[in-house]
């Protein structure tokens, strides 16, 4: 029997997280290995970007083999290669290309290189068998804090960005000032839960001239600040207070900025995606929101919101239907843009 | 027996093809490509020329290292990837041996240098006997130039020197060697994949290949966090 399905297998490493995937019809995942390397960076305060590179290149045969064992398949079996070829470290993401295009040569296979981004914001089509472009999405991690319009399958209008820190990055950072150590995004949002959000007021972040835009490292600076004056007038500082005033001014500024571009495009579905999209008071307020407007809330699990290469293999999917094809000089673009090829 | 060879590991990249005792067919660009622009369409082109399929090869020889961290990791990734999708073997080949055996039959000291940056060279000592024997009189290291220009004082024979650190180390050279010097030629002084292969097929017949999935590069260096927090004493 002759099946039109198409199975992609796809490869991430574009930061600390070796992983590999089976995905068919970008909707399907057969499996979804990841080998985490995040208590080695610990050990740091965050990611090593040489450490990375040199872990990636060890693991990311054994995470491909796994990939397939787990769903059953061997690459005969495959359609094609997709890889995370940017936005990211750029020798962390080299691996995973060189290994992709080495693959696909070897296998005569063709080769989709894939926007991280993309990947993230493609996260929501593997639990939503429903959700079709178009729609808005908020990528927040630890390096992307992007307020997208998803016009199309591979097509996207970047509303908003930030101009300094990623969302994720300032919880990072917020984490080690109140000394609760790397990674900083579930850190921050344990502590909350025991502290006042309403009990120190951090001035809202703001972007003049462009209304989408993101600042977090203001933030950052106000959070430092209060931690600096309350040391040198001797008060005593609640950390769970500082993490949950810190949480609550970072989820308020990305759910105020949604809110207006859901209003002014007049969307009726809103996703979110990337690492910090797993944090559980996050969702809830954008939830709260979206149900205020009526319109339909999609998040990804936590495993699918962290780096994967899940993610990879549904955007590889739509990228492949388009008819995208890379060729054997593809290479890593650590700056690459969104919707750009 | 065919080899595939693969060397990134400085700013020229050169891949070749070799078959018991012949050279197939090779391929070196020294351009300012990254490796990943490079290594494997230079293969593809090579085996179309040769009309030959990739799967056709026994064994993946590659320049193991050291060298530039990323230039390892994309010849590596790529011998990788292609003996996991091919169920093949990788030798991993010393770099600075591979350098020193471009110039074959040579009876002076070879003195390959690559720059390692800090100060340091990726360097080894090596000749060949009257008999045409691959001999290491030094391994190759990570180590300062006056280090090595130190044992070569002391082997105290005409030396003759290769690699991208020939032009950094100029004037090193002037200054510190007392013995007879000389530089090897353009398609001598460079890598070149041949020799990779050709030193390959020797670790192979010795019995010294791995499985793809557990090859690494040979940096002969920690990364710079990794340095800090050694000599912090952590």
């Amino acid at each position: 029997m002759i099946s039109n399905d198409v199975k992609i297998l796809a490869i991430e490493s574009s930061c600390d997280e070796t992983a590999a995937a089976v995905v068919v019809n970008g909707r399907d995942v057969k499996s979804n290995v990841i080998s985490t390397q995040i208590p080695l960076h610990t050990l740091y305060g965050g990611v090593v970007p040489e450490i990375a590179s040199r872990k990636h290149t060890e693991r990311i045969n054994q995470v491909v083999k796994e990939a397939l064992a787990k769903a059953d398949t061997s690459l005969d079996e495959i359609d094609a290669i997709a890889v995370t070829y940017g936005p990211g470290l750029v020798g962390a993401l080299l691996v995973g290309v060189a290994e992709a295009k080495a693959i696909a040569f070897a296998k005569k296979k063709p080769l989709v290189g894939v926007h991280h981004i993309e990947g993230h914001i493609s996260a929501n089509y593997i639990e939503n068998k429903d959700l079709k472009p178009p729609f808005l999405c908020l990528v927040v991690s630890g390096g992307h804090t992007h307020l997208v319009h998803v016009k199309d399958y591979g097509k996207y209008e970047i509303l908003g960005r930030t101009r300094d820190d990623a969302a994720g990055e300032a919880f990072d950072k917020v984490a080690r000032a109140i000394g609760l150590g790397y990674p900083g995004g579930p850190k921050i949002e344990q502590k909350a839960k025991e502290g006042n959000p309403e009990a120190i007021h951090f001035t809202r972040p703001k972007v003049d001239d462009g209304i989408y835009d993101f600042s977090f490292s203001g933030l950052k600076s106000a959070v430092l600040n209060y931690l600096n004056k309350a040391q040198m007038t001797g008060a005593e500082v609640s950390e769970a207070d500082v993490a949950a005033s810190f949480q609550k001014a970072v989820i308020d500024s990305l759910v105020d900025h949604a809110a207006m571009a859901i209003d002014e495009f007049g969307m009726d579905k809103f996703a979110i995606a990337g690492g910090v999209a797993s944090n559980q008071t996050l969702r809830a307020a954008f939830e709260k929101m979206c149900e205020s407007k009526d319109v339909e809330f999609y998040h990804p699990s936590p495993i699918l919101c962290t780096d994967n290469a899940a993610m990879i293999g549904a955007a590889g999917y739509y990228e492949y239907i388009a008819g995208h094809r890379d060729s054997w000089d593809l290479n890593a673009v650590p700056n690459l843009k969104l919707g750009e090829r | 027996m065919r080899l595939l060879a693969i060397d990134g590991s400085g700013l020229v990249a050169s891949i070749a093809i070799v078959e018991d005792d012949i050279l197939l067919g090779e391929y070196t660009t020294g351009y300012k490509k990254t490796h990943s622009q490079t290594l494997l369409p230079m293969i593809d082109e090579v085996t179309r020329m040769l009309e030959l399929d990739i799967d056709t090869v026994d064994a993946i020889a590659v320049a193991a290292g050291p060298g530039s961290f990323t230039g390892l990791r994309i010849a590596s990734a790529t011998a990788k990837g292609i003996g996991l999708a091919l169920d093949k073997p990788i030798i991993s080949v010393p770099t600075v041996d591979a350098l020193a055996y471009n110039i074959w039959g040579c009876h002076d000291v070879i003195c390959p240098i690559m720059d390692a940056r800090r100060g340091q060279v990726y360097t080894g000592l090596y000749t060949f006997s009257e008999k045409n024997n691959f001999e290491i009189i030094k391994e190759q290291c990570a180590i300062g130039f006056e280090e090595i220009a130190q044992c070569i004082n002391e082997v105290g024979k005409p030396v003759v020197f290769l690699g991208d650190g020939v032009p950094v180390f100029e004037n090193q050279i002037k200054d510190l060697i007392k013995a007879d010097y000389s530089f090897a030629p353009a398609g001598f002084n460079r890598q070149r994949a041949s020799a990779v292969a050709v030193l390959g097929q020797r670790m192979y017949d010795a019995g010294l290949f791995e499985n793809a999935d557990d090859h690494r590069p040979e940096y002969l260096r920690l990364s710079q966090a990794e340095r800090e927090r050694q000599e912090k004493g952590l």
